[in-house]
């Protein structure tokens, strides 16, 4: 900052009074600088004109002008005489230097101002760092009061702990202290007693001899009479044989009860055994297959043989019962063994959920949750289905079961009407069916007799034509003329004997001309059934036939009946 | 339930017959048999002296009666009223007599414990059984009734002898391992036997039929030891209380602890019920009121009615500081006993004298705690379901069962202390005793 000078110039101790104590006050604080800064600036005309006309006057016209060349030389102003030497004034060149010295002053001043602010502000800055080093300085202060504070106290702190331990060092010294006298005074207290006991020994026996002494005078039990024991039986006498069997009984007694507390035992280990194996296949069965995960170590591969081992071993009944060391071993391993890795599977998933949920991008873990996801909306989908369907099922089954009463029993009555209708007509049909068969089974009867009645006729016809055609065969051999006839008749005869069987002409005359016979006899009857009552004769005949072709004359009258019919 | 009349009654002596049919009481120098029923007088003994002691034989057919001031013990016989018996120790003088399991033997033990004699009522023999040890529980008998276990002391030394009661004989003698044997109990299933040593030293033997230590169990060394033994019913638990207020049980298998069951003054467990006797005011019926006010009105304005409540957990319990300078002190659990089918055990802690605690044997965890009003004097399982019965010394009797408890006000003229009671063996009925009187309780089938 600096001390400004006053100008020693002569001319201005007149103004004095307005300078010096305006440089004096350049001293104090910068806050009232700025005022004289500006008061500086703006100067008051009136002073400024005292100010001037102080310096140059009418007579020190010359003197002032040089002094004033002089000065801006120095400066670096160029002479404001118009020559080197001379009194000619430039006033071009003052005009200039004047515009020249305001710039000036108005650079000085602008410096100045700046100067200040930056004055002001190193100020203020040196205030607020004062005003932090003394803040700083009091907390340093109470800091270190603070730590000695602490540090007063862990001593304290310290000192207390050394006399606790110290108490519980004593404490437990005395506690030895008194727990040895504890164990020597138990030991003197048993020596005492001893020796106390001891002479009390002595006195009961002493006072035992006397007693037994004084006993032998009085009898001590007096009963009205002895009474029976109590489980009827005699007292025996003590002998070794008694002995040993009261030794027996004894060990009987306890070796009862240890075979009931390991029949007891056997029993709860079987119900245990039982309930690990349970256990044990419950836990294969949670396991994942180890087929499907190539990539497990090859230990679960060693394992599930072994598990398949144990199984098969395990599983056989007859081992339960064993109770030897190393079934029991085996069993309680694989159930480990089995439940470690049940462990480990459910870490594994507990692992790969934890890390579904921190959204690690395990690719195959994506996508396998995506096919996850699908797969579960697809078998949303068939559930939904499948309850839909169920839903119209139960629906229509309700409908059949709970309809109407009466509709119910309409539909019954219906199927019932239908049943009956169609057994009504299979009834009639079969009744129709029964007269039909009657009548035709009292046809066959009739026809059967009308058979019978006209195969007798026809017998007796036959033999009466038979005799009459002998008859008159020996009566045509006496007469020639009626021989050819006859002859022929007899050859017709014979010709008929021979040819009944085989010519239909014939059979078809013989048949007319029975035919003409018993017209009424026959025909009405036949003709209506024809064929019925042919069945019915030729099964006969048939029947009858084969056997007829061992006798001559029987097919000849089965023919006869052939014809007859036909 | 229903309650009988009050009886007259000396020395807390009323039992029932092991067939459950009479009931045996004594007062002062007379011996009652009463039907169990009925309550009628069946038969009426008088004996010498004042009756110390009454025992039932095994068949239900003899009672003994000790006077132990005379030293004479008289044995009735129910068949045969005429019948008598007198077993006379002279200068020998009693301490204690107890039947044999057959019923036809009595065992009288000797003043100082010289000896054991063992007198027949069958023939004129006698044995005699030296060196007795004087200790609470020194004579055992299995349950079947085949074996007797003597705790003995010769020499400085403890030794057990194992007779067959049928004749007597010795079978077995061995020493064992403790300071000062305090007590002997075998096994119900007549197999183990355990034996333990005085309270100064924590120690549990156990030996076979046989004689063989199968283990020996210790929990600690120094503080005092066992107050209580109780075997299960089903020989499968013995649970040992201490006067550390713990009960430790061991299992028959390897004879190691299977638990602890500690008995804190305060319960926390949301689990356990705990049941609090509160008094209820009498409601006193305005026209009832007469005057003189009858004995009957004046004993029921002036009884306190109480009832159970349900106590929200955590409870604090009553708790009481032992003194210090004094030998036995009323601390630990004095008061040990499981049910009939195994499923609970009753415990008494005598800091805490006035709550019983049920543990359940299954869980091995408590199950109820009850807290009366004054301190217990005396609980007993049903012999056929799980029921506790517990009297604390007034005129209330409580039954806990699993389905819940209950008080019971003995009706009578008020001043009915009960001190004691045993069940009848069929768990219907059981005797409540008082100092002076005592009356009999007859529980309905479909009771708590």
């Amino acid at each position: 900052m600096g001390d400004w000078k006053a100008i020693t110039v002569p001319v201005l101790s007149s103004d004095s009074k307005n300078i010096f104590p305006y440089t004096s006050e350049r001293k104090r604080s910068p806050a009232s600088m700025n005022s004289q800064v500006l008061r500086l600036s703006l100067p008051s005309s009136k002073n400024m004109h005292s100010f001037f006309s102080a310096f140059c006057t009418e007579e020190n016209l010359d003197q002032s002008i040089s002094y004033i060349d002089r000065e801006l030389t120095t400066l670096g102003f160029p002479s404001i005489y118009a020559e080197s030497k001379g009194k000619e004034i430039n006033l071009v060149s003052i005009i200039n230097c004047l515009n020249e010295l305001l710039a000036l002053q108005h650079k000085n001043l602008r410096a100045q101002e700046e100067v200040e602010m930056q004055h002001l502000k190193l100020g203020s800055d040196m205030d607020h760092l004062q005003n932090c080093y003394a803040k700083l300085k009091e907390q340093l202060e109470l800091s270190k009061r603070e730590i000695v504070g602490l540090q007063e106290r862990d001593r304290q702190l310290q000192s207390k702990n050394r006399n606790l331990h110290q108490l519980l060092k004593n404490e437990k010294d005395e506690v030895q202290k008194l727990q040895n006298i504890i164990s020597s005074r138990a030991t003197q207290y048993n020596h005492d007693m001893k020796r106390k006991e001891r002479e009390y020994n002595k006195l009961k026996e002493r006072l035992h001899q006397l007693v037994m002494n004084k006993k032998d005078k009085k009898l001590a039990m007096e009963v009205l009479n002895y009474v029976g024991r109590a489980d009827g039986k005699r007292g025996s006498w003590r002998t070794d044989k008694t002995e040993a069997r009261n030794e027996e009984e004894m060990y009987k007694v306890l070796l009862s009860d240890y075979e009931q507390r390991q029949k007891q035992l056997l029993l709860e280990n079987a119900e245990l055994k039982k309930v690990l194996q349970q256990m044990k296949k419950d836990i294969i069965s949670l396991l994942p297959p180890q087929k499907q995960k190539p990539k497990e170590r090859s230990e679960d591969g060693l394992v599930l043989s072994d598990q398949e081992e144990d199984i098969g071993e395990l599983n056989k009944e007859n081992m339960w019962e064993l109770s030897c060391e190393t079934v029991r071993e085996q069993l309680t391993n694989s159930i480990r063994k089995q439940w470690r890795m049940l462990k480990n599977h459910v870490e594994k998933l507990d692992n790969q959920v934890s890390r579904g949920h921190s959204g690690a991008l395990n690719a195959k873990d994506v996508i396998s949750r995506e096919d996850y996801e699908l797969e579960t909306e697809r078998l949303e989908l068939e559930i939904q289905q499948c309850k839909e369907m169920i839903k119209t099922q139960q629906q229509l089954l309700q409908q059949q079961l709970t309809c109407d009463d009466d509709t119910t029993l309409l539909l019954q009555d219906c199927y019932l009407l239908e049943e009956r209708e169609r057994l009504q007509e299979e009834w009639r049909l079969f009744r129709e069916q029964k007269k039909n068969f009657e009548k035709e089974r009292k046809s066959f009867t009739e026809a059967a007799i009308r058979l019978g009645l006209e195969r007798k006729a026809f017998e007796e016809d036959r033999g009466a034509w038979l005799k009459h055609q002998f008859l008159s065969m020996t009566a045509d051999c006496k007469s020639e003329n009626v021989t050819t006839p006859s002859a022929f008749i007899r050859s017709n005869l014979t010709d008929g004997v021979s040819l009944l069987g085989s010519d239909p002409d014939i059979r078809s005359v013989r048949s007319a001309s029975w035919q003409r016979r018993p017209p009424s006899v026959l025909s009405p009857t036949v003709s209506p059934e024809p064929c019925q009552i042919s069945h019915y004769i030729t099964q006969n005949s048939v029947a009858s036939e084969k056997p007829a072709a061992e006798n001559m004359p029987n097919l000849w009258v089965e023919s006869d009946d052939k014809e007859e019919t036909e | 339930m229903n309650f009988s009349e009050l009886f007259k009654l000396s020395g807390l002596l009323g039992r029932f017959s092991p067939d459950g049919k009479c009931l045996a009481s004594c007062i002062q120098h007379r011996l009652v048999v009463r039907d169990a029923s009925s309550l009628n007088i069946l038969q009426l003994y008088t004996c010498l002296d004042q009756i110390q002691y009454i025992e039932w034989s095994s068949d239900s057919l003899f009672i003994l009666c000790a006077m132990y001031k005379r030293g004479v013990v008289q044995v009735w016989s129910l068949e045969q009223p005429d019948w008598h018996c007198k077993i006379d120790e002279g200068s020998a003088g009693l301490v204690a007599s107890c039947w044999s399991p057959d019923g036809r033997h009595i065992l009288n033990t000797t003043e100082f414990h010289l000896r054991i004699t063992v007198w027949s009522l069958c023939t004129k023999s006698v044995s005699y059984i030296k060196y007795p040890k004087a200790c609470q529980q020194g004579v055992a008998f299995t349950k079947d009734g085949r074996y007797m276990a003597v705790a003995e002391r010769r020499d400085c030394k403890d030794f057990i002898s194992i007779f067959v009661c049928s004749n007597w004989q010795l079978l077995r003698h061995f020493d064992t391992e403790t300071q000062d044997l305090f007590g002997i109990e075998w096994a119900p299933n007549g197999c183990v036997l355990a034996a333990w040593d005085t309270c100064l030293e924590y120690k549990v033997l156990l030996y076979s039929l046989d004689g063989r230590l199968l283990s020996s169990y210790r929990a600690y060394e120094w503080p005092l030891g066992i107050k209580s033994i109780a075997w299960s019913p089903s020989s499968q638990f013995l649970a040992i209380g201490s006067f550390d207020e713990k009960v430790r049980i061991l299992n028959h298998v390897t004879w190691k602890k299977i638990t602890e069951l500690d008995h804190p003054a305060t319960i926390a467990s949301k689990k356990t019920i705990v049941y609090k006797e509160v008094e209820k005011s009498p409601t006193v019926d305005r026209e009832r009121l007469t005057f003189p006010p009858t004995r009957a009105l004046a004993s029921s304005l002036f009884s306190t009615q109480s009832k159970y409540e349900i106590s929200q957990v955590p409870v604090s319990l009553q708790y009481i500081k032992p003194v210090a300078d004094r030998a036995n002190p009323k601390v630990g659990v004095g008061m040990l006993a499981f049910s009939a089918d195994n499923c609970f055990l009753a415990t008494k802690n005598d800091n805490i004298p006035n709550a019983v605690w049920i543990w359940d044997i299954r869980k091995l965890k408590l199950s109820v705690v009850l807290e009366q009003l004054c301190t217990i004097q005396c609980f007993q399982w049903d012999p056929c379901q799980p029921r506790l019965a517990v009297c604390t010394g007034s005129s209330r009797m409580y039954l806990w069962s699993p389905a819940g408890c209950v008080v019971v006000q003995v009706p009578g003229e008020g001043d009915f202390q009960i001190m004691s009671l045993s069940w009848h063996s069929s768990g219907d009925s059981m005797l409540l005793l008082s100092k002076d009187h005592f009356c009999v309780c007859y529980l309905e089938r479909e009771e708590v």
